[in-house]
């Protein structure tokens, strides 16, 4: 195995080059997430409402974004944001958006599954007790498909935190780049990248693995 | 702001215009996303098939851990160390063109996935139909060849399906080590012609034409496989 040397790693290298970008990376994932759950659930219930006007847009917007590459969607709001906005914005924020209008597709198609897996029954329920669109959701539809759909939802967090390393394309300081610039500025890439691959298996196993257990608790309640 | 489609005509200082350096981009990222599809395939059946073995632990468990270690790292990360580490730890690697590590990362990223739908498939079956194998006095391969993967491959069509489909996506991520696929054009175009926005709209529409030719091959292949009368045709190879 020709000749790699982790000892150049120490701590001081790690909280000045790595933390920054953890932490970035961290943070995307928990904005995307939220912000990916809320937008996707509307799209879904625009997408189950039944009316034409909604329905065509959320279906078009979902699979639209599910049909292109990530890497692209992060390069298309990175060009476009600013001239909409009329002024340049940073890469770590242009991540953002791109990551919360990304993954809204995905969240919103976990979510219409969750809605759907709930009994008509219920829906009717909750209308012969007299309860509006919105109160049957909020009370009755919404809280039993979050639940159903925990496991899926943050499966697809995973993934999520995985994707963050596409910020590549546009330069933003996440997980990877630290690594990537401490390597570069050490003389020792190679190296830098097997850490960031165990950094990454490390916190993707240790979640899913979580997630499992989850699941079987939340199998057996029910 | 005014359409500028002819900026595709221009020449991009090589003697060649950037319509046929995106047709030329658009046929790489074909071959990366078909080279890794063989790949995924072939390496995601073995392994996913070996996760279901009855009475082989061993087998199961480092089948186990290569559906983990590929699943759990970025596609990105994957492709970083193809291309730049292990050239360093194997020198026998190292006269490798660029190409076949990527399509090594890209293909052995996707055989965990498809590893996990052929466990599903497989699974899915009514152990009746191993024990069925066994009573026929089939041996283990024998079951698996003429009983069980025969039926895993039809159930487990539309998650390939979505599964290929992604495969194609990701091909997009092999800019990152410069391979000249749609990606990497999109982004040194935009760069040299500042007419971004008819080149991205130019890639992102090959993206999904490509996507959806997938699709539609899938959808062709899954019903000429269809066996009347058993496996309900009700899959929409939703993601």
């Amino acid at each position: 195995m020709g000749g790699l040397d982790l000892s150049f790693v120490n701590w001081e290298i790690i909280s000045k080059f790595v933390v920054n970008g953890f932490w970035f990376s961290v943070q995307l994932t928990i904005v995307a997430t939220l912000g990916g759950i809320f937008f996707g659930t509307i799209l879904a219930l625009m997408r189950l409402s039944g009316k034409k006007v909604l329905m065509i847009p959320a279906t078009f917007y979902v699979n639209g974004m599910r049909s292109i590459p990530l890497v692209m969607v992060i390069l298309w709001f990175y060009l476009l944001v600013p001239t909409l906005i009329g002024r340049p914005i940073g890469a770590e924020l242009s991540a953002t958006i791109t990551f919360i209008a990304f993954e809204a597709a995905y969240f919103s198609e976990i979510m219409r599954a969750g809605i759907q897996s709930i009994p008509r029954g219920q829906v009717y329920a909750g209308q012969a007790l007299g309860m509006t669109y919105s109160q049957n959701m909020r009370l009755v539809v919404l809280p039993q498909a979050f639940r159903n759909m925990l496991p899926v939802l943050l499966t697809q967090t995973i993934i999520l935190f995985q994707d963050t390393s596409l910020v590549y394309a546009i330069g933003a300081y996440d997980l990877l780049k630290g690594f990537v610039t401490a390597g570069k500025i050490y003389g020792r890439p190679e190296e830098a990248y097997i850490l960031a691959a165990v950094v990454y298996f490390v916190v993707c196993f240790g979640l899913s693995y979580l997630v499992k257990r989850l699941q079987n608790k939340i199998a057996i309640i029910r | 702001m005014a359409w500028d489609w002819q900026v595709f005509l221009n020449d991009d200082g090589g003697g060649r215009t950037y319509l046929q350096w995106m047709m030329d981009a658009w046929g790489w990222t074909l071959s990366v996303a078909g080279a890794s599809w063989v790949v995924a395939v072939v390496v995601g059946a073995l392994i996913g098939t070996l996760r279901t073995l009855p009475n082989s632990p061993w087998l199961v468990r480092i089948a186990n851990v290569w559906v983990e270690l590929f699943r759990n790292i970025p596609l990105l990360v994957q492709i970083f160390l193809w291309y730049f580490v292990v050239p360093k730890l194997f020198p026998a690697m190292k006269d490798l063109p660029g190409f076949v590590l990527v399509v090594f990362a890209l293909g052995f990223f996707t055989s965990a996935r498809i590893a996990e739908q052929v466990r599903a498939g497989i699974q899915a079956l009514p152990r009746g139909q191993r024990y069925a194998g066994m009573a026929m006095g089939f041996t283990t391969a024998q079951t698996y060849r003429y009983v069980l993967l025969p039926m895993a491959v039809r159930i487990i069509m539309p998650p390939l399906t979505s599964e290929s489909m992604n495969l194609l996506k990701n091909s997009s991520v092999a800019f990152a080590v410069s391979i000249a696929e749609l990606t990497m054009f999109a982004m040194q175009a935009q760069e040299e012609t500042s007419r971004g926005i008819e080149i991205y709209l130019a890639v992102t529409a090959l993206y999904a034409l490509s996507a959806f030719a997938v699709n539609r091959v899938f959808a062709f292949i899954e019903k000429k496989i269809q066996i009347p009368g058993f496996i309900v045709a009700g899959g929409t190879g939703g993601h």
